[in-house]
């Protein structure tokens, strides 16, 4: 394999998680919520679908970890619809209390040692015909599984959101909130389902991170890809599309230290680790004045 | 030296930074800054204090001490500047960039002590050890309690003078609350001053950091905090975003986490408990006041 | 309204729908049983366009072109022109307004509730509002029309309901009733509120501010003001009528909130502000009322805060004012919003300042508050400040000002009568 298709591969591979949370991400602030829990979300995934992939199995496993997002979603929702909490403050305390409680239920379930336990692992897995496609065959279509499952699921949230009243609802309470209410579409329904969607492939994410490329779990290893799938849909304009599209590049960048290394550039190794958040900083700059959020993110205006 | 007074001072050196760092999110949150970034704001700082403590072991120990710490301040507003210009110039939301700079201040310091300022022998990841003269001295003799928590608790008390009784510390306190009518009704240059607090913010953070390397560590290493700047968030909400009330959730959680490790290495109960301790006490003071209808100090709105 | 509309569930009683009892969770209950509402604000989706904004609240898939086309085709109906792609915030009001009927009938509303429908339109669109919803009526649909104008309810009612503090105190048929016995019902004691009050003094000659040549542009280029010229003297009322959108960069350049891009102002040190979004821009509703009056120049204040002379200040307000609250350190969002807003003025004239800025002060307030806010505004004239006052209610300019500025881009004076101030905001439109 060129050194460019081990490029694309590896960046597909690093996007597959950062787009399945950031898609869920959009569909969340499309409703007006910004759900900063999204890390927590990640990290319950990742422990989730290691617990489960460990006795039912690979697909369970994703399912497995769904649900575990779901579940710390629903506790954000909780807070912000019905408590009315401030979002900001509520998903930093959700993603902190993901953090801490996947470290804590790893080391009792399986030692303080945090030894690399390991669990059965999707592989990549060839499409015919497809993955025969010159130059980026290998990569796009030579995936584990659960990749493919994102290139059908990011047009269908599209078509959903832009082809479907539901779609267009949801995008009129993301827009403002009381003319959506005064247009009969129940608003805390709303956006109480989409935030726990966005938890769902939030955490779906998470267990892209275990079941599908590193086979075991550890403390932290969501490492920031909430918050950066955070930046990612506000790259990605808070559209499905652009939304992968921004991903991918995200991805590309933090993909170019294989490049850098076949072409034999030495670059202090962090450079690479930081690359990601550095290109989320300027990226976000970058996109100032052009991309308008929905009308009431974080905002939470009342209803009467 | 009885082991309960051993467990208390161990307690209070752990609250320093927590102290701090809480201040630092305190002050920010009030205004309506959302600082998440206190984590790499402290690393900075820290890194900024090792370094000048090092390269200036020929100045006599106070004033490399006095250097030290105000570097450490100073590198933490440099580091929240980046993110309060990005909120300025681009609108980039501070929670996501301040979150980024943290990422990014930890590879920094991956960096410098693997390079740049790295102990002669080249073997360890950390930098050589502060001079004795360069070190904050001890006030209970026997533990490791440091004159840091003199200077936390000044910090303290100033902050609280600062909003109860003066003019800034009130549209401090109103753009946090009330970002809008702060500025038409109060004519208060709302973004300016969210700016300078968001600096000032940085600055406490960074010298939490420099005085954690300057009277507990003694040098700069990768893991030289445990999250001080996440668990900063719980003590300042914890304590309602007040100064004083920060003295004692930091003392508080301070004692969490060294009870935590204390119970890691007897009973082997997970430390990590600490943390989720601290995320669950958040959730509760956030559902304590959702259900008396009142936000603590904040406005629910975006600005 | 909202009741019957679903936006809130009624605590006791019954709510009937063609003699069938029933039971509404939400807002689409109520437009599957046929009622549709046409609001004063906040309805429609600003940044969506006039397609979408109708099209919300529907069911399964989602066709542009077949709702444009509903919309196309329900407009001509009604005889009006409505482009189904323009977004919402680029429509004028009665744009919107129509917009809202719309809606309404794609709804297949066989009840409309028009919530005080006419307050943003001209005449010429009040007189094509009731034609169309006369002629609603007359082929079998129903019409509440809510509004506190007199006028339109004798004119074109057929029957009236009046509710006073939550009380129905008089439902009758129109040919039944006259001006007064509606306001006496309306107000609970006879009132007079035809005749203009008298001024006490006479305008006085100094100038308080001073346009010349004022030009505004917004932070994306666009010109809001274009070459204004004027000038308000001490102890007059100086009204101001505008189309949505127009009077904001105005105030709030008057007020010292803005400054121009180009042209000389000259502005007194010290103006008194009511903006028309209290909880937003005026007060900090967690804050308690002493600290609502530091915020008040708070920009200025430097060093130690005076805390207790700030609590006398408040006081004194208070008192002064005649706010209803238990306390001076009661929190604001504690106050109704008539004893709020009489809070913020107190505030805002209590260093007497030399120029009064008020944005719709009204809105929103019942008639016994409203009645206060007005004596207080001409009280405060009376005692030589100079006061501009915009409102989206043409009879208060009527009843307040001593000479009305009509403002698009441009500015003209007119008389404080309704029906001129209403002609001239139309032919500003065109």
């Amino acid at each position: 394999m060129s050194a460019f298709e081990t490029f694309l591969q590896g960046t597909i591979r690093t996007a597959t998680p950062l787009a399945f949370a950031a898609l869920g991400e959009t569909v969340t602030e499309r409703a007006g919520i910004i759900n900063v829990g999204l890390e927590g979300a990640i990290i319950a995934g990742a422990f989730g679908g290691f617990v489960t992939a460990g006795f039912a199995g690979t697909w369970a496993g994703f399912a497995g970890a769904g649900i575990a997002g779901v579940l710390v979603a629903s506790i954000f929702a909780f807070f912000t619809i019905r408590l009315r909490a401030n979002q900001i403050i509520g998903g930093t305390a959700i993603s902190l209390f993901g953090l801490g409680l996947t470290a804590t239920l790893y080391r009792q379930i399986y030692g303080a040692t945090g030894a690399a336990l390991s669990i059965p692992t999707m592989g990549a897995m060839k499409v015919p015909l497809l993955s025969s496609v010159p130059l980026i065959g290998s990569s796009v279509f030579e995936q584990p599984p659960i990749t493919y499952a994102l290139y059908a699921i990011v047009p269908l949230v599209w078509v959903w959101m832009y082809y479907t009243h539901a779609g267009l609802g949801l995008r009129a309470v993301g827009e403002d909130s009381r003319a959506a209410a005064a247009a009969g579409i129940p608003v805390r329904r709303t956006q109480f389902l989409a935030i726990l969607f966005g938890g769902f492939l939030g955490g779906v994410a998470g267990g892209v991170l275990v079941i599908a490329q590193s086979g075991s779990f550890a403390e932290g290893m969501s490492a920031g890809r909430g918050f950066i799938a955070i930046a990612v849909v506000v790259l990605g304009r808070w559209h499905p599309l652009g939304v992968l599209a921004a991903a991918l590049t995200f991805a590309a960048a933090s993909a170019l230290q294989y490049l850098f290394q076949a072409m034999g550039w030495t670059i202090p190794y962090q450079t690479f680790l930081a690359l990601p958040y550095v290109l989320t900083l300027l990226g976000l700059a970058g996109i100032a004045g052009k991309a308008r959020p929905p009308g009431s993110l974080g905002k939470w205006q009342t209803l009467d | 030296m009885t082991a309960e007074l051993a467990l208390f001072a161990d307690s209070v050196v752990r609250a320093v930074p927590l102290i701090l760092t809480g201040l630092a999110v305190a002050l920010a949150f009030r205004a309506g800054v959302f600082n998440i970034g206190a984590e790499g704001q402290f690393l900075v700082g820290a890194a900024a204090a090792a370094a000048t403590s090092i390269k200036l072991a020929s100045f006599p120990g106070v004033a490399t001490l006095i250097i030290a710490l105000t570097s450490g301040a100073i590198a933490g507003a440099f580091w929240a500047a980046i993110a309060a210009e990005l909120r300025r110039r681009f609108h980039v939301l501070e929670i996501i960039s301040t979150i980024m700079l943290n990422f990014i201040a930890l590879y920094l310091i991956s960096f410098v002590v693997r390079g740049p300022l790295q102990e002669p022998t080249h073997i360890y990841p950390q930098t050589e050890s502060l001079a004795e003269a360069a070190r904050l001295p001890i006030i209970m003799p026997g533990t490791r309690l440091h004159a840091g928590i003199v200077i936390a608790i000044i910090v303290a008390i100033l902050l609280s003078w600062i909003f109860r009784n003066t003019a800034i510390g009130f549209r401090i306190r109103a753009i946090g609350a009330g970002p809008r009518a702060a500025q038409t009704a109060g004519m208060i240059d709302v973004e300016r001053l969210s700016w300078a607090v968001f600096l000032w913010s940085g600055a406490i953070a960074g010298l939490a950091g420099a005085i954690e390397v300057s009277g507990v560590t003694f040098a700069l290493y990768e893991n030289i905090s445990p999250g001080y700047g996440y668990t900063a968030i719980a003590v300042a909400l914890i304590a309602g975003l007040n100064p004083l009330a920060v003295i004692i959730s930091g003392v508080f959680f301070g004692a969490l986490e060294t009870g935590a490790s204390a119970l890691q290495r007897d009973f082997a109960i997970p430390s990590s408990i600490a943390g989720m301790t601290e995320a669950l006490l958040i959730l509760a003071t956030l559902a304590f006041a959702g259900l008396r209808n009142r936000s603590i100090g904040l406005s629910g709105n975006e600005r | 309204m909202r009741i019957a509309f679903g936006m809130i569930a009624p605590d006791a009683g019954t709510i009937r729908v063609r003699g069938r009892p029933v039971r509404f969770a939400s807002p689409s209950d109520a437009i599957a049983a046929g009622i549709g509402m046409v609001h004063q604000q906040f309805s429609l989706v600003p940044e969506m366009t006039v397609a979408e904004n109708v099209a919300l609240g529907g069911h399964g898939r989602y066709d542009r072109q077949q709702v444009a086309a509903r919309v196309l085709k329900i407009a001509g109906r009604l005889g009006m022109t409505l482009n189904p792609f323009t977004k919402v915030r680029e429509l004028t009001a009665s744009e919107r307004q129509k917009l809202e009927i719309v809606r309404t009938f794609a709804h297949n509303a066989t009840t409309i509730i028009l919530d005080e429908p006419t307050a943003v339109l001209t005449p010429a669109d009040i007189g094509d509002l009731f034609v169309q919803l006369r002629s609603f009526a007359d082929s079998g649909g129903s019409v509440i029309l809510i509004t506190h104008k007199l006028q339109d309810a004798l004119a074109h009612a057929d029957e009236v309901t009046v509710l006073r503090k939550g009380h129905c105190v008089l439902n009758a048929p129109m040919i039944s009733v006259d001006e007064t016995s509606l306001a006496d019902a309306m107000l609970g004691r006879a009132q007079d509120i035809q005749s203009p009050l008298q001024r006490k003094n006479p305008v006085q000659s100094r100038i308080v501010l001073e346009l010349k040549n004022v030009s505004v542009l917004n932070d994306i280029g666009v010109e809001q003001l274009r070459n204004i010229s004027l000038q308000i003297n001490a102890g007059e009322i100086v009204g101001i009528a505008a189309l949505e959108g127009a009077a904001k960069p105005l105030l709030r350049l008057l007020a010292g909130r803005m400054a121009p891009t180009s042209g000389d102002i000259t502005q007194p040190l010290s103006v008194g502000f009511v903006p028309e979004d209290r909880l937003q821009d005026s007060v900090i509703p967690n804050f308690s009322l002493i600290e609502n009056m530091a915020l008040r120049n708070s920009a200025t204040h430097s060093g130690r805060l005076n805390w207790p002379e700030i609590r006398n200040t408040t006081a004194d307000v208070v008192s002064r004012y005649d706010v209803r609250t238990s306390s001076a350190h009661a929190r604001m969002a504690d106050l109704s919003g008539g004893n709020q807003q009489k809070f913020v003025l107190g505030r805002e004239l209590n260093d007497r300042p030399e120029l009064l800025v008020l944005e719709n002060p009204t809105q929103g307030l019942d008639i016994h508050a409203t009645a206060e806010i007005h004596d207080r505004i001409r009280t405060a004239r009376d005692e030589g400040t100079a006061i501009v006052i915009y409102s989206s209610d043409l009879d208060e300019l009527a009843a307040l000002s001593d000479r009305v500025l009509v403002v698009g881009k441009e500015i003209a004076t007119t008389k404080p009568d309704r029906d001129v101030i209403g002609r001239s905001l139309l032919s500003r439109m065109t």
